[in-house]
């Protein structure tokens, strides 16, 4: 077992009833690193989530949380996690304050150490002066905060987060990865969370990509641009089918249609748009031209689009 | 490991502590639900009301050898269990709002055992019924029946043994629903006919009845609670005027075991991942 690893799992493999959600994952995540798992909704995160968290049991292949075997020792791994679920866990009827001592109860917290834990989370994360407001009465933005609060309040040296930033404006996004790279920098804290957002992702330290169970790529965010093999052309015209064909036997490489568009991946991407518009006069309708994006590392990967429509993960 | 997350662990999370807090955040909850609490006070009262208003009149038991039982005196006990059913049984419906809230996975990622979670839930749930009950006994001893000290503190004992049994077994049924309508029609079909069949509504006869009477524990929860309601512990003969009741130890025995079959019952289904955990 390696010792710096936060979280090592092999060969993971999950169902529900006949429908495989996750399968055959491998990949570990170093201790202090902000992890990301991307991928589109039904991809497998929110299972991959669930079985970290303990939520669901293991059902195949193996995984340890800082060495300890989710199969054997989830209660120890309970102690060492936070969790912050997409799902609100909050109790409306209490108080921000209310919410916090439960929570601090619930992992043994008590007396002195449990006020002062209380009372840094909440000036960490600009709540003091809401502490005795109900959750009712509280923004999305700020039950966000106070649901970070929860997940941190025991001083877990693993924070794990759904889809954190669901329902979130841009500030209180921003916000909150400034909160996140600070418990890494200032407690040690290792940071695992979903998203469906790609530029989301990219503020990660490593991202995994996962497809409809499948993890289709892991490194850093510039690695896996690296890995795309130069800038992407996207043509639209009345028949790409057709003119993929004739672009690839004109100039000799790979052109691929992706949901009705002629896609390429060529380096010098700009002088070669000129010449594919002049050897097909009138066929090219729209040219787009992007250097390479976490976007294009899926599509290249998958071979499909990554479909973002905004919707949180469900099942 | 740097300092500051070598502390997590300085103590393992007590189970009790679990349960105590559990059980404070379901009475907190209650108690700021306005419309909740008045509920819970106006039905006894409603009860106090009818019975005070009309019913006071003599009542004479099928099968019984004395006259004077009055209508009151039969029915009190049954509705005190009726109080203590309704209330204990809609309590543990917040499990099905905690799992839609989001809350209980919170709790089920916690290092709690599942049965410090059970406890804590019934144990709220119960208390809650319990204070609806000691309400009815008190506005009971308005009209009519005197109660001694010691009598009142066994009485109160024994209905909480009644309300555990009886949120546990709410909390066994609301484990697996996804729905409060759900809960409503399993309340109608099953737990009604469980109290209308418990000798609180009308005493066994020869029919097959009396075999269902016989197998429903919550009818020797009526019945101890009957004799404990009359009991004169100064008096030897203890089997007036309920010549037709289970015995006190059968009683007494039944509902014991009855609230811990319950827990023990609830604590398994608990511990089984059930697709409503799976909330997101």
């Amino acid at each position: 077992m390696n010792s710096s690893s936060a979280i090592r799992v092999t060969g993971l493999t999950h169902h529900y009833d006949d429908r495989c959600a996750v399968n055959d994952l491998s990949f570990d995540v170093e201790v202090g690193e902000i992890f990301a798992f991307v991928g589109p909704n039904g991809g497998g995160k929110t299972t991959l989530f669930r079985v970290l968290s303990t939520l669901v049991p293991l059902q195949k292949g193996d995984a340890a949380i800082f060495g300890h075997s989710l199969r054997t020792d989830a209660s120890e791994i309970r102690r060492q996690i936070g969790v912050v679920f997409q799902a609100p866990g909050l109790d409306h009827k209490l108080s921000v304050d209310e919410n916090l001592r439960h929570q601090g109860h619930l992992y043994g917290l008590t007396a002195a150490s449990l006020r002062e834990r209380c009372d840094k989370m909440l000036s960490q994360l600009g709540l003091t002066a809401r502490r005795g407001d109900l959750v009712e009465k509280l923004s999305g933005g700020l039950r966000r905060r106070v649901e970070l609060a929860k997940g941190m309040l025991h001083r877990p040296r693993l924070l794990l987060l759904d889809e954190p930033s669901t329902g979130l404006d841009p500030a209180a996004r921003n916000d909150l990865w400034t909160y996140l790279r600070q418990i890494r920098e200032q407690e040690d804290v290792t940071v695992v969370l979903t998203t469906h957002l790609l530029e989301e992702a990219e503020r990660a330290d490593r991202i995994a990509i996962l497809d409809k169970g499948n993890l289709v790529a892991l490194d850093t965010p510039d690695a896996l641009r690296d890995t795309v093999g130069g800038d992407a052309i996207t043509i639209q015209t009345a028949d790409s089918r057709q003119l993929a064909d004739d672009i690839g036997a004109e100039f000799q490489f790979p052109v691929e249609v992706i949901d009705g568009a002629v896609r390429l991946e060529q380096p010098e991407g700009h002088r070669l748009i000129a010449r594919i518009v002049e050897a097909f006069p009138g066929r090219v309708d729209a040219v787009t031209f992007s250097r390479p994006s976490l976007e294009d590392v899926f599509i290249d990967r998958t071979g499909h689009r990554f479909c973002q429509d905004g919707a949180p993960e469900k099942g | 490991m740097t300092e500051s997350t070598a502390t997590i662990n300085e103590r393992p999370a007590g189970p009790w502590l679990a349960v105590w807090t559990l059980c404070q955040r379901e009475l907190v909850r209650f108690f700021r639900q306005r419309n909740r609490v008045i509920g819970a006070v106006g039905q006894p009262v409603l009860f106090w009301i009818l019975f005070g208003a009309g019913f006071g009149s003599s009542f004479s038991m099928p099968g019984g050898d004395n006259g004077h039982t009055t209508y009151f005196q039969y029915y009190f006990p049954g509705t005190l269990v009726l109080i203590i059913l309704f209330t204990a049984i809609f309590a543990t419906i917040s499990i099905i709002e905690d799992r839609r809230e989001g809350f209980l996975q919170a709790v089920l990622v916690a290092p709690v055992p599942r049965w410090a979670l059970v406890l804590g839930k019934v144990f709220g749930g119960s208390l809650i019924a319990l204070a609806q009950g000691v309400l009815f006994l008190a506005l009971g001893m308005t009209i009519g029946i005197p109660f001694s000290l010691l009598q009142i503190l066994v009485v109160i004992l024994y209905m909480f043994v009644i309300a555990v049994g009886l949120t546990a077994l709410g909390f066994t049924i609301a484990w697996r629903l996804d729905s409060t309508q759900g809960f409503h029609a399993i309340m109608s079909i099953f737990l009604i006919p469980m109290w209308l069949l418990s000798g609180a509504f009308f005493p066994a006869d020869d029919s097959w009845l009396r075999w269902v009477l016989r197998v429903n524990p919550l009818t020797y929860a009526v019945a101890g609670l009957r004799r404990l309601l009359y009991w004169d512990p100064f008096s030897q003969a203890a089997d007036v005027p309920f010549p037709d009741l289970p015995s006190p130890s059968v009683c007494y025995l039944v509902t014991v075991l009855f609230s811990a079959a319950s827990l023990i019952v609830a604590w398994q289904t608990a511990r089984r991942t059930t697709k409503g955990d799976l909330l997101s």
